[in-house]
C-alpha cells in the first residue's frame, strides 16, 4: 500500500513539473535586483540609474530570442550605509532574485559587499566610485563597470597643475568616499609636485554651516578650493564661498556632476570643474542608441551621470543569464571571466577584483549653466577665463 | 590673527548664534508655561521655512516680483502658519498629555518632529533635494581687508535683534507678558487670579513657534538654501542651548545660542584636529557645563529641580 502510494505521488509530482515545465516554455520568469539612492540628495542620479536598469530589462523582454522573462525588483539604500546593508541582506536573501546591479553611494556599497559576499550574490556596481569596494577583499561576487576615483583624480591633479594653479585647499566629507577623493588626490597632486595644498579639512556630510573653515581658508588665499563630496554640501560650500568673497576655482568631483547642481546654484555654478569616470553619454560607443530607447520610453527623469553604466551592468547580468542559466554560482563564474566585451559604455574587462580595467576619464567645466566636455568649452578655448587663471 | 578675519569669524559666530538664540528661546517658553519639551520644534523651523519657500514660489506664480513685498509677505505668512501649528501642538498634543508622565509628552512630540520632517520630504515637490531659498535682502558687500561685510547679514543681525528685544518687551512690559510670567511661576496662583490658562498657553506656544518660522526664513535667506533636515539639527542645538542656558530663563537661552556657535567656531578655527570634529568639541563642552551647573548658567528665580 504504501510503496503504491509513493510511487502514485512520484508520478504525480512528474507529471505536475512537466506541466509547469510545458506551460512556462512561454518563458521562465527570472528576478533580477536594482539598489540605488531613490530618495534624498542624490536621489537623481539614483532615479536616473534605476530607469536605465528598467530599460535593459525591458528591451530584453522585447527581444523574442529572449530565453527568460525578466522582472526587476528595485530597492532604495538611500545613499546611506545602514540602509544599504539591509536592503542589500533583503535582496540577496530572496533565493529568486539571481543577480544585481548595485549601489551608486560608495558609502552604501562599501557597506553592503560583505552581505553580497556572505550570500554568494553576484553584483555589479553601477555608480560608486570608492576604490575599496572592488579592491579591500577580492570578492568574486563584486564586479563594477565604472572606473575608481584613484583615476578621477590623477586626471583632475594633472590638470589643475596644467593650468597652472599653485596652491589648493581641499574640503572633504568624513565617508568612505570624501576621505578616499582626499587621498587619491592629494596624492596625485604630490606625485606631480607642481602645486601643494595648503589645508584640509573634514566636514560632516550633512553639515549646513561651512563659514568658519572657508574664512580660515580664506586667510590661506588658495588658488584652487577641491571639494570631494556630493551634490547637497557642493551646493552649500559654493555658495557660501561667494557670500564669503572667495574668488577661487572650485574643483569638484564625479559626486556634484549633476543637473541638481546647477539649479541649487544657478549661475554660481559657473566655472566649477568636475570630474566623471567614462565619458558624456551622448560620446559614449552606444550613447545615442541608449538615448533613443530611453527618451522612448518617456521616464519622468533624465538618466543622469551613471544611467548608462546602471544599463551597461543590467545588460551585463541578462547577457550571463542568458548564456549559463538562472544559478547564482554560474553567474558569478561567468563573471569572472568577463574580458574586452563591448557595452554601450566601451569595453568591459574585469580584473581579479572584478573590476572594469578601462577608465575613461572625462573633464567638466560648467559653462552657462551646463556641464561642458573641458576640451570643447571656451575656458579650454582660452575665451574664458577661470579665476586666477594665467 | 588678522583683524578682518577676526571679524568675519565673529560675524559667522554671530548669524549662527541669532539662529541658534531664536531656536533655544521657543524652547524655553515651552518649557516656563507648561514644564515640557517640545521636540518637534525644530522641525516646526523646518516647515515654517518650507511653506515660507512654498509662498514665494506662489507669489511668483501670480507676477508679484517685489523683493520686500514678497519678503514681508513670506514672513508674515510662515509665521502665522507656524503659530497656528504650534497651538494646535499644544491644545490637542501637549495639553491633554498634562496628567501623564513627561516621558510621554517627551515621546509624542519627538514622534511628530518624525512624522513632519518626513511629511516635508514627502509631499513637498521634489522635498528629498535641497531646495534654492531666494535671496530677497540686497546682495552688496563691503570688503574690508579679509572681512566681508555683506548688507543681508548686518539686517539679519538687526532683524533678530529687534525680535528678541521685542520679545523681552512682550514678557515684562506689557499685561500679557505679566500673564505668561504668573502662569509660568505658578499655575495654580495665576489661575486663581483669573488667568485664562489655557489661552496663555496657547499664546505662547503660538509665539516660540513663529519665532522658529522666523528662524527659518532667516537660515533660508542666509544660506540660500533649505533642505528637510535643517530642523532636525537646529533643534538639537537650540535644546541644548536653552538647557545651557537654563531652561526656562529666556537671556539664558540667547547666551547659550551665542555660546554653542562661539564654540562651534573656536572648535574649527584654534582646534588643530579636523573640523568634523567641531561639533563633538562643542557637545563635549555643554557636557561639561551642565556637570558643573546642572540648572544651566542662569537659573530660574524660583528653580524646581528635576
Amino acid at each position: 500500500m504504501i510503496r503504491i502510494g509513493r510511487t502514485v505521488t512520484i508520478g504525480l509530482v512528474t507529471a505536475m513539473l512537466a506541466a509547469v515545465a510545458t506551460s512556462a516554455n512561454a518563458k521562465d520568469a527570472v528576478k533580477v535586483g536594482f539598489i540605488g539612492p531613490l530618495t534624498g540628495g542624490v536621489s537623481v542620479n539614483g532615479l536616473g540609474g534605476r530607469n536605465s536598469a528598467d530599460l535593459a530589462v525591458r528591451l530584453r523582454n522585447a527581444d523574442p530570442k529572449a530565453k527568460y522573462h525578466y522582472e526587476l525588483t528595485v530597492l532604495d539604500d538611500e545613499c546611506k550605509p545602514n540602509v544599504a546593508v539591509q536592503v542589500a541582506t533583503k535582496m540577496a536573501a530572496d533565493k529568486e532574485i539571481i543577480a544585481a546591479a548595485t549601489h551608486y553611494c560608495s558609502a552604501a556599497a562599501i557597506a553592503a559587499v560583505d552581505v553580497y559576499h556572505k550570500f554568494g550574490f553576484p553584483v555589479i556596481v553601477w555608480g560608486a566610485v570608492l576604490p575599496d569596494i572592488t579592491y579591500r577583499h577580492k570578492y568574486p561576487e563584486v564586479h563594477r563597470v565604472n572606473g575608481t576615483m584613484i583615476n578621477q583624480n590623477d586626471t583632475n591633479a594633472a590638470l589643475i597643475s596644467q593650468l597652472g594653479f599653485k596652491t589648493v585647499a581641499v574640503i572633504h566629507d568624513t565617508t568612505d568616499y570624501g576621505k578616499g577623493h582626499n587621498k587619491y588626490f592629494s596624492e596625485a597632486l604630490a606625485k606631480i609636485g607642481k602645486a601643494k595644498i595648503v589645508a584640509t579639512f573634514g566636514v560632516t556630510a550633512d553639515q549646513q554651516d561651512f563659514t568658519a573653515e572657508l574664512t580660515k581658508i580664506k586667510a590661506l588665499n588658495p588658488d584652487v578650493i577641491y571639494f570631494g563630496g556630493l551634490t547637497p554640501i557642493g551646493v552649500r560650500i559654493r555658495s557660501q564661498m561667494d557670500k564669503l568673497g572667495i574668488k577661487a576655482v572650485f574643483d569638484g568631483t564625479s559626486g556634484i556632476v549633476s543637473d541638481a547642481y546647477i539649479q541649487g546654484l544657478g549661475p554660481l555654478a559657473e566655472g566649477t570643474l568636475a570630474f566623471r569616470e567614462g565619458a558624456p553619454t551622448a560620446k559614449l560607443p552606444g550613447g545615442k542608441f541608449f538615448m533613443e530607447k530611453y527618451n522612448a520610453q518617456k521616464y519622468d527623469n533624465p538618466p543622469e551621470a551613471y544611467g548608462a553604466f546602471a544599463y551597461a551592468a543590467m545588460n551585463l547580468i541578462l547577457d550571463t543569464i542568458e548564456k549559463v542559466g538562472p544559478d547564482r554560482k554560474k553567474v558569478v563564474a561567468a563573471l569572472g571571466n568577463v574580458r574586452d566585451r563591448d557595452s554601450i559604455v566601451g569595453k568591459i574587462s574585469f580584473d581579479d577584483h572584478g573590476q572594469n580595467t578601462v577608465a575613461v576619464i572625462t573633464k567638466y567645466v560648467v559653462q552657462d549653466g551646463k556641464f561642458v566636455e573641458w576640451d570643447d568649452s571656451e575656458y579650454a578655448s582660452g575665451k574664458r577665463k577661470l579665476p586666477g587663471q594665467k | 590673527m588678522d583683524a578682518g578675519l577676526f571679524a568675519q569669524f565673529v560675524m559667522n559666530g554671530l548669524m549662527l548664534g541669532m539662529m541658534y538664540a531664536l531656536v533655544a528661546v521657543g524652547f524655553t517658553l515651552f518649557f516656563g508655561v507648561l514644564d515640557v519639551i517640545q521636540f518637534s520644534h525644530g522641525d516646526v523651523l523646518t516647515v515654517g521655512a518650507f511653506s515660507a519657500l512654498a509662498t514665494y514660489v506662489g507669489l511668483n506664480a501670480l507676477g508679484l516680483a517685489s523683493p520686500w513685498l514678497d519678503l514681508v509677505i513670506i514672513l508674515v505668512l510662515a509665521m502665522a502658519a507656524m503659530a497656528l501649528l504650534g497651538m494646535l501642538i499644544a491644545r490637542y498634543l501637549v495639553m491633554p498629555l498634562r496628567s501623564a508622565p513627561p516621558l510621554n509628552t517627551l515621546l509624542i512630540t519627538l514622534m511628530l518632529g518624525t512624522v513632519l520632517r518626513e511629511s516635508v520630504r514627502l509631499f513637498y515637490p521634489q522635498g528629498a533635494n535641497p531646495k534654492p531659498f531666494p535671496a530677497l535682502l540686497p546682495r552688496g558687500a563691503v570688503a574690508l581687508g579679509d572681512f566681508n561685510l555683506r548688507f543681508d547679514n548686518v539686517l539679519m543681525l538687526a532683524a533678530g535683534v529687534l525680535v528678541i528685544v521685542g520679545l523681552q518687551f512682550l514678557l515684562n512690559r506689557t499685561k500679557l507678558g505679566l500673564a505668561i510670567r504668573a502662569v509660568a511661576q505658578d499655575e495654580e496662583t495665576a489661575r486663581t487670579m483669573g488667568i485664562n490658562f489655557t489661552a496663555i498657553v496657547l499664546i505662547t506656544f503660538a509665539i516660540g513657534s513663529g519665532l522658529a518660522a522666523f528662524a527659518g526664513v532667516m537660515n533660508g535667506l542666509y544660506y540660500n538654501e533649505i533642505n528637510f533636515g535643517l530642523g532636525l539639527y537646529l533643534g538639537v542645538i537650540g535644546f541644548a542651548a536653552a538647557i545651557i542656558g537654563g531652561l526656562g530663563s529666556i537671556y539664558g537661552a540667547i547666551l547659550g545660542g551665542f555660546l554653542f556657535a562661539g564654540l562651534q567656531t573656536i572648535g574649527t578655527v584654534m582646534l588643530p584636529f579636523a573640523s568634523a570634529y567641531k561639533d563633538v568639541f562643542a557637545f563635549a563642552v555643554v557636557i561639561a557645563i551642565i556637570a558643573w551647573r546642572p540648572t544651566g548658567l542662569i537659573r530660574e528665580k524660583i528653580s524646581e529641580r528635576v
